[in-house]
């Protein structure tokens, strides 16, 4: 009944004393520095050392999808990875998604006009999988669309209006090129 | 005050109707933008100073006396603050009995203990309570703990635990709740029907898997109150906490915050004794974050069922009569065990006329994994019974499955076999023409080993507590001098859209716009106490006692300008403009000031009361069971890969009649997740348990379904204006899981001539029916007529 990473590094400390070990992260375009455990994962890095509480614990497997952080913009589950593993690396949450005077983005708003959102635990894990996809240009359809938000898990909304907005913020993002190049493949 | 006569309040909610301002308009929510900017704190997401950590050590046997508890090593190791055994606890009992507004029920007296001190009786029970400092102490200490078992013999099947010389699970026996229903005579039925139809079918345990394991904060404040701000349904549980304490009830304080989905799981307490009893050693804050495993091993789950139906029709399709057993699974404790069943055997027939029923069910205790409130709570396990025999009489008749769904369905003032008769209008017959018009033709299979199947299936499910638990909800609602306004209700928002439609009820009634409303919810001091959010009675409840405070409020006003400017009342409106007449316009601050000198309040409380109905013993007859119920039809077309097993789902159509749908996106959203965790119980999802131990450990061996594996799921909203919530609302957030396990069921079946019974349905079972079709007509279990 331990998150499994933060056990297995405990466990590797004798008589439970963690080395502090000193990150650099940029989180969401400002520099923060903290010392903390050497076996913090990044996600209870960010939450309990930065404050930085919109990546959210949902399973500590890599499998839910409700702690996806960009990390020097590629989607990672920040649950199974070490902060001390990306010292000096880039990484943006949902509340990095927001315009600098803290308005919502165009894909947030997305979100927000298709009521995208019920609980609201999965939406910035989801927001952040969602503007990786936006971010590579490619245009997708519903059904790649569908695919490229299987590591984010959603229990109420039944990933329509998701889908939708992802959608809608696409079309107005960049107009679709036919032959648009495909990143990432 | 609204009495729970809804012909008392039918004309004031109609009159209206046709210039509603922003009831029924698709309006985001007003929680979205946080939601979606990542500013909500959830109850996990607060930290305070000095905080320290808390976490329970659990049974890893699922049957066991304990022996010997030693706390001193776990107690050594630096930062542990606590280590609590049961003998710690004040009193150490949680009485899980039906909770929030309602006075007890005596039939259930389920208790368990806060921390086993002697006895375990599942796998995931807690025992031992260590507090520390840090999450690496906490860690290091919950090892420490030593605890002894001697294990003893378990029982792990609900049939078995009934037998004679079965393992005890508790001294008084095995038998939780048993129900009877017996209306007409059914053994004539059965004799003179022209067709039986047997069928036995098997539902498992599932988990809710909501996004948010469950979490919370716990502090004393400066008046000694104890505070705890937690993920949960019922704040109400702050009486349980008290009790358990040995404080007075008025000095606990349960807080909500928007809850990262509930669907049941968060009905029975979690980490609120548990944070209570640290704050209380330590007077220091404490947070208790449940690991997901942890969540998936010891939270309550949903009753895995057995059904057996024997069904009675005449040729023509007319149904006769029900003979119907059902046996479920309670686990360990009886949580609200006793009820769910109630709920199944009310439920058990369907929204379907049918004069005779024997109906026997029984709940047993086992050391399996507790079970309890899941959305749906019975009412929907035994939509996969009747529906699965609706499919079978169709093709045992060569009936169309809409057809005999059309003509056996119930009619405002059919009465139910448990003798409540239906006080609403019932769309039924129109749920099934919309989706049939809505799917169209059956498209084609995309290869030779592949083919398509097509299945429908409806469902009642009711809405509001039990008519004899005397529910009642609270609100409170209030202008700023500014012509803002305050609404206060207890009501815990779990992701439904619980506190925005309160506001857009309010903007109606009140003409303020939506973004001049703040909504201050779920806190068990500060707010009108509402009840629970589940038994979706939110709607039906505090959203008619915010529309009753509402309405106080506006006319208190209307009077006030009315009597100032010498103006008949009854010319008088709130607009947004202020309050208008023929002669007048006051802006709505001018209002307010003369409200004030006039000694008229600008606030006013709301208390609504649900129905009312005579309470039901063992042999269930009531006039009244339930407030009101919802009707709805799912249609769904499905493609099977001969080969692999693989069923891929291609549409989903499914309407619901909401009576009056306050924010229609609001009402689609709760259709489409309802169906979509619905079609995870179909398909993917179950909680492995093997002689009582807990094999699902993960998300990676808990299986819900994912984004590519369902289809858009269309929705259609009916809007029948009869329902008993505010502007004949009813309500929609459990109703939609119902029907899809049996419609997807139906389309296997129509694909491959035979039925699977048991889910989830596994490409396993699915082969299994597929056998069937290759050994062609043995198997089949008739054809029913298309649609």
């Amino acid at each position: 009944m331990i998150r499994p990473g933060e056990a297995c590094a405990a466990q590797s400390c004798p008589d439970g004393v963690i080395q502090p070990v000193t990150v650099r992260l940029t989180v969401n375009g400002r520099f923060v520095t903290r010392v903390a455990g050497a076996h913090f994962t990044l996600l209870r890095w960010l939450r309990d050392a930065a404050g930085v509480t919109d990546p959210k614990y949902g399973c500590g497997e890599g499998i839910c999808g409700s702690c996806t952080v960009l990390v020097n913009g590629a989607p990672v589950s920040s649950c199974v990875v070490l902060a001390a593993q990306l010292d000096g690396a880039s990484v943006v949450t949902a509340l990095g998604l927001c315009e600098p005077d803290g308005s919502l983005s165009l894909l947030q708003r997305a979100f927000h006009e298709h009521h995208a959102a019920q609980c609201g635990f999965c939406t910035p894990g989801m927001l952040v999988t969602a503007a990786a996809m936006l971010a590579d240009g490619r245009h997708r359809t519903r059904d790649e669309i569908r695919s490229g938000l299987r590591g984010n898990l959603c229990r109420c909304t039944g990933y329509g209006p998701i889908v939708d907005a992802i959608e809608a913020a696409q079309e107005t993002s960049q107009p679709a090129a036919p032959g648009a190049p495909e990143a990432g493949k | 005050m609204i009495g729970g006569d809804p012909a008392a309040t039918a004309e004031i909610r109609t009159s209206k109707e046709n210039e509603l301002r922003i009831v029924r308009q698709p309006l985001p929510r007003h929680d979205q933008a946080e939601k979606i900017a990542g500013t909500t704190r959830f109850a996990g997401d607060l930290a305070l100073a000095h905080m320290l950590h808390a976490r329970l050590v659990r049974s890893p046997v699922p049957s066991a006396v304990i022996t010997r508890r030693d706390n001193s090593a776990a107690f050594a190791v630096p930062g542990v603050v606590g280590v609590l055994f049961g003998e710690d606890v004040p009193h150490n009992v949680i009485r899980v009995d039906v909770p929030g507004q309602t006075l007890e029920v005596a039939a259930l007296k389920a208790t368990m203990e806060v921390l086993a001190t002697d006895r375990v009786r599942f796998h995931g029970e807690p025992v031992a309570l260590v507090v520390a400092e840090t999450e690496e102490a906490l860690a290091e200490a919950c090892e420490l703990v030593e605890i002894d078992y001697a294990e003893l013999p378990g029982v792990f099947d609900p049939a078995m635990a009934l037998r004679d010389g079965a393992p005890a699970v508790h001294e008084a026996g095995n038998l939780l709740s048993e129900w009877d229903i017996d209306t007409g005579d059914i053994d004539a039925a059965l004799g003179e029907a022209d067709v039986l139809v047997e069928g036995r079918y098997e539902t498992q345990t599932l988990d809710h898997a909501y996004l948010e394991p469950e979490a919370g904060v716990g502090w004393l404040d400066d008046e000694g109150v104890l505070n705890l701000r937690v993920a949960t349904q019922v704040v109400e549980h702050y009486r349980d906490v008290a009790r358990i304490l040995g404080i007075p009830e008025a000095k606990v304080r349960v807080t909500a915050p928007y809850v990262g989905g509930g669907f049941g799981g968060k009905e029975d307490m979690t980490v609120e004794p548990y944070l209570a009893l640290a704050v209380r050693l330590t007077r220091r804050p404490v947070r208790m974050q449940w690991t997901r495993q942890e969540s998936l091993l010891a939270r309550p789950k949903r009753h895995p069922m057995r059904m057996r139906y024997r069904t009675a029709a005449r040729r023509d399709g007319t149904i006769l009569g029900q003979d119907i057993e059902i046996t479920a699974d309670a686990g360990a404790y009886a949580y609200l065990s006793a009820l769910v069943l109630l709920y199944s055997s009310v439920h058990a027939c369907g929204p379907y006329k049918t004069p005779a029923v024997r109906l026997r069910a029984r709940c047993a205790y086992t050391n399996n994994p507790p079970t309890s409130a899941f959305r749906g709570f019975g009412g929907m396990q035994v939509v996969f019974g009747y529906e699965s025999q609706m499919d079978l009489l169709a093709r045992c008749l060569g009936l169309s499955p809409a057809v005999i769904r059309k003509q056996n369905a119930l009619s405002c003032g059919d009465v139910l076999p448990v003798g409540q008769p239906i006080a609403t209008t019932v769309q039924l017959a129109e749920t099934i023409d919309a989706v049939l018009v809505r799917v169209g033709e059956k498209p084609a299979p995309t290869g030779p080993r592949k083919v398509i199947g097509r299945g429908i299936a409806s469902n009642m499910q009711s809405y509001g507590r039990l008519a004899w638990l005397n529910d009642s909800a609270a609100a409170w609602v209030g202008f700023q001098l500014d012509g803002s306004l305050s609404v206060r209700c207890g009501v815990p928002d779990v992701g439904g859209g619980q506190a925005s439609s309160l506001a857009q009820i309010a903007s109606e009634v009140l003409a303020v716009p939506m973004d001049r409303i703040t909504v201050h919810f779920g806190d068990s001091t500060l707010t009108p106490l509402a009840g629970t959010t589940t038994a979706t009675r939110q709607l039906l409840m505090s959203g008619n006692a915010v529309y009753e405070a509402s309405v106080l409020l506006r006319d208190a006003i209307l009077g006030a300008v009315g009597r100032q400017t010498r103006q008949p009342v009854d010319g008088l409106r709130l607009e947004l403009e202020g309050v208008t007449g023929p002669d007048i316009s006051v802006s709505l601050p001018d209002a307010l000031v003369t409200c004030r000198r006039g000694n008229v309040p600008i606030e006013s409380l709301g208390t609504f009361f649900g129905p009312k109905g005579a309470q039901a013993v063992r042999q269930l007859r009531s006039d009244r069971v339930f407030p009101d119920f919802t009707f709805g039809t799912h249609v769904c077309d499905v493609e099977v890969d001969l080969d692999t097993g693989q069923v891929r789902l291609l549409r989903y159509v499914a309407a619901h009649d909401v009576g009056r749908a306050i924010n229609p996106r609001s009402v689609a959203g709760q259709i489409s997740g309802g169906v979509v965790q619905g079609l995870g119980m179909a398909l993917l999802e179950e909680v492995v348990v093997e002689e009582g131990v807990n094999m699902t450990a993960g998300f990676f061996q808990y299986l819900i379904p994912t984004a590519a594996d369902v289809p858009d799921i269309e929705t259609i909203v009916l809007e029948s204006g009869e329902g008993m919530g505010p502007f004949g609302a009813r309500g929609i957030g459990e109703p939609p899981i119902g029907p899809p396990a049996a419609a997807v069921a139906s389309a296997i079946h129509d694909a491959l001539g035979r039925r699977p019974t048991a889910l989830p349905i596994t490409p396993e079972r699915v082969l299994e029916c597929a056998s069937g079709l290759n050994r062609s007509a043995e198997s089949d279990q008739g054809k029913a007529a298309p649609y």
